[in-house]
């Protein structure tokens, strides 16, 4: 449940108060045991933006909170609601904007339009999002650290793990998961084929060609997805989606990182040790279960094509997580891919509870290191989550330093602007690389593509 | 038209869309009756359609008023002429989404037209029962799937590797959920999809509008020689053409308005399938993602100026005013 807005407040009966309080009276023991420490009183109305740093909804601690999450994240609301039982939740699932289809935005405008009707807590498969939720003149993020988190709390994050969700350094939302990409490979059948895992990329394409060679059916890597461009373009340090400002974004697909990174994709394709399809397509695991030889991917393929028995499935100790590549005779640099983010609405009547369940699903081992798929963005949570994935022996060993080094290897280069990479990628390259059009010709595109975009989302270009 | 002609009367089905048809003759074969409704009947008439003008009042002309105003406003109300149509028509989507639009309405709405119409007069032709009404049936169940659930299907028969269809689809050179919904493709697709989930019920409609063609006319026409082809061509066509226009301008309100085939197949498709394919999507963007609704109102005036004013092309030229 959402309050109204803030112009439809002056037109609210004055009996909803009065109920409110007493509503409160009962309730105090139950906010009590919450954790809501200098929550101060929650019957108090709203209008004053001093204590949380933004003008907060008249409180109602019985409200129910509506919590929008994707598909993949129902089983954090639902261990939140076996862990927390009092606190009331409605939780609908949406699109959790996969692949930029802006639904998060679109909806949220759509309210703000009506004037009532936001979700009070939401999950976004994005990280982009802080962007666009914490401007205009209605924005729907509440700031984190201006007094309603503790910042004990916020401090308990991986370093740099909040950067997405951070404007202006003020903190709108809360990172679910690191989402770092690293070189994931066979060990077994690079053993067996006596291969040596690459460190660079120029090592990675000679063995491409090699396999291409010597095992032909056998990938190197997938290119079928919208997030493609976050894989092989940021790790490439290819200055394609620089934020210079708050208005200011440039994109130079012509840069010889990017030039290089579309030679290298072209050459792959053409030796055939590319795949075509999403990983998450039933094509994918059909076509290539048992012949993926090497994939650089995020954390997060671990546990949703790896260890997944409805995708790749592949065997115990078979499967390890190499570090980023880099370009020869340079750092290496780590790519990301998502990372979910949860933002809180200012506009929820129960911000008592929103901040108790992302306090849950984001640090909460009973979630984030029992049940979730990928590497948790609160530290003390990830330590743990890695220790356990190490412990299962699922995958080969020294799985734990290398996704911790990883996390420290994203390349800062690689902004998080208003709009959706993933989208403009998906409508300008896919299908073109899909009709066996060459990346390097496409170069061209794909930078109007992305200004175009740019330019009307608001952006300067030079 | 022959003077035989002018005598039937309104094909007695009722349309399939919930509109009422603007002049429709008097029921019942032989001269209609033009005697002028006066007094009490009148006003009762009133009550009839009352109804219908509320909500149309409400829903149809107060919000085209409304988006007429905000087209030619800024976000603070000052009064800014054409500039919020400069802007919808500079973005660099607009032309595109043109483009896609046209190529979609133009597939389909002469597939509309041409098979609907032929298909109706071959079940019309049947001269079983039982089977014509079977016929009748099966074509219209696929418009009994709604909008978005209609598209959930193609996604199924679209992609190469779960189609029933697959054979079909691979023997067009097509071995990929992604090169099957590329973007020179998407017209097609959208045009097979809509026909499909449409044309059903306007093949019935049009069965209905044939029943309307009295017996003794079709059985002159056969005395003076004519077969099952010229009488198609000289007799029924003709005197169906107010309910192809009546089709081609309820269609073509539809098509212009292109938005959940695109929206469902985006999401489906992982966004190969854009999100700012057609106008309405442009226009949903503008008004949810850029917050220019002002912009997003410019759109759709520009839609339905130009849908008005293809209908009115089609009413002039299908006579659908005329009274006999």
């Amino acid at each position: 449940m959402t309050s109204p807005h803030p112009r439809a407040r002056s037109i609210r009966p004055r009996r909803r108060l009065a109920l409110t309080a007493a509503v409160t009276a009962s309730l105090a023991a139950l906010t009590a045991c919450s954790g809501g420490s200098g929550s101060g009183d929650p019957s108090s109305d709203g209008g004053a933006a001093g204590e949380y740093g933004f003008e907060t909804a008249t409180q109602d601690p019985s409200a129910a909170i509506t919590v929008w999450v994707d598909a993949s994240r129902e089983p954090a609301a639902q261990a939140f609601m076996q862990a927390h039982p009092d606190v009331p939740v409605t939780v609908e699932t949406y699109d959790g904007g996969a692949d930029g289809s802006g639904s998060f935005q679109t909806k949220v405008e759509a309210f703000n339009q009506a004037g009532s009707g936001w979700p009070d807590v939401v999950f976004s498969t994005q990280n982009n999002d802080a962007a666009w939720a914490s401007q205009g003149n209605d924005p729907f993020a509440a700031p984190l650290d201006k007094g309603y988190f503790d910042s004990s709390f916020l401090d308990g994050f991986t370093p740099g793990a909040l950067n997405p969700t951070t404007v202006d350094d003020t903190v709108y939302g809360l990172r679910n998961d690191l989402a770092p990409t690293v070189l994931w490979y066979d060990k077994a059948l690079m053993d067996q084929f006596g291969y040596e895992v690459p460190t660079t990329w120029e090592e990675y394409q000679a063995l491409g060609e090699k396999v291409a060679a010597e095992h032909p059916g056998y990938i190197i890597g997938d290119v079928g997805d919208t997030f493609a461009e976050e894989i092989y373009f940021w790790s490439a340090k290819a200055p394609v989606n620089v934020v210079t400002g708050a208005d200011e974004f440039s994109a130079d697909t012509s840069d010889p990182k990017a030039v290089a990174m579309a030679t290298l994709i072209d050459t792959l394709l053409d030796a055939d040790v590319l795949a075509l399809d999403s990983v998450f397509s039933p094509e994918f695991v059909q076509k290539y279960t048992g012949k993926v030889l090497m994939l650089p991917g995020p954390v997060w393929y671990s546990g949703a094509l790896f260890s997944n028995a409805d995708s790749l499935n592949a065997q115990p100790g078979t499967i390890a997580a190499g570090l980023p590549l880099a370009w020869d005779g340079e750092e290496p640099a780590a790519g990301n891919v998502g990372g979910g983010t949860w933002y809180i609405s200012r506009h929820s009547a129960n911000l008592e509870a929103a901040k108790t369940f992302l306090e849950f699903v984001t640090s909460d081992d009973a979630y984030q290191v029992d049940m979730a798929p990928g590497l948790p963005a609160f530290k003390a949570a990830g330590d743990k989550w890695l220790a356990n994935q190490e412990a299962t022996g699922f995958f080969a060993a020294g799985f734990a330093d290398t996704v911790s080094t990883a996390a420290g290897q994203v390349w800062d280069g690689w902004g998080f602007p208003r709009f959706s990479q993933e989208a403009v990628w998906a409508k300008t390259v896919t299908p073109e690389l899909a009709a066996g059009t060459s990346l390097v010709d496409l170069l061209p595109d794909w930078e109007t593509a992305i200004t175009n975009e740019a330019q009307a989302n608001g952006y300067q270009v030079p | 038209m022959s003077d035989v002609v002018t005598d039937s009367s309104a094909p007695v089905a009722a349309p399939a869309e919930g509109r009422p048809r603007a002049a429709a003759p008097g029921p019942g074969p032989g001269p209609a009756p033009r005697a002028r409704i006066t007094g009490r009947w009148a006003r009762v008439s009133y009550l009839f359609v009352s109804g219908y003008v509320v909500f149309l009042a409400v829903f149809g002309v107060l919000p085209t008023l409304y988006a007429l105003r905000m087209s030619v406003v800024d976000d603070q109300g000052a009064f800014v002429g054409t500039e919020n149509f400069a802007r919808a028509f500079a973005d660099f989507r607009f032309l595109p989404a043109v483009a896609h639009v046209g190529a979609f309405l133009g597939l389909w709405l002469v597939s509309l037209m041409v098979l609907v119409t032929l298909l109706a007069l071959i079940v019309h032709g049947i001269g079983r029962r039982w089977l014509s009404s079977g016929v009748r049936f099966v074509y219209y169940i696929p418009g009994a799937l709604a909008g978005a659930s209609s598209v959930v299907l193609w996604l199924f028969v679209l992609n190469p590797t779960v189609s029933p269809v697959s054979a079909v689809l691979h023997a067009l050179g097509l071995e990929t959920f992604v090169q099957t919904v590329s973007p020179g493709n998407l017209p097609v697709v959208f045009a097979v999809i809509a026909f499909w989930t449409g044309a059903g019920g306007w093949i019935v409609v049009m069965y209905g509008a044939l029943n309307g063609i009295s017996v003794e006319v079709l059985e002159a026409a056969k005395l003076d020689g004519a077969g099952a082809v010229r009488t198609a061509l000289n007799i029924q066509l003709p005197m169906l053409r107010k309910w192809i226009s009546y089709m081609a301008i309820m269609s073509l309100a539809a098509g212009t308005q292109l938005f959940v085939e695109p929206r469902v197949l985006s999401q489906a498709s992982h966004a190969v399938v854009p999100v700012d394919y057609s106008l309405n999507q442009l226009a949903y963007l503008f008004a949810f993602k850029q917050q220019d609704l002002n912009g997003s109102a410019a759109i759709a005036v520009t839609l339905l100026v130009v849908s008005l004013g293809l209908s009115v092309v089609f009413v002039v030229r299908g006579g659908l005013f005329e009274r006999d």
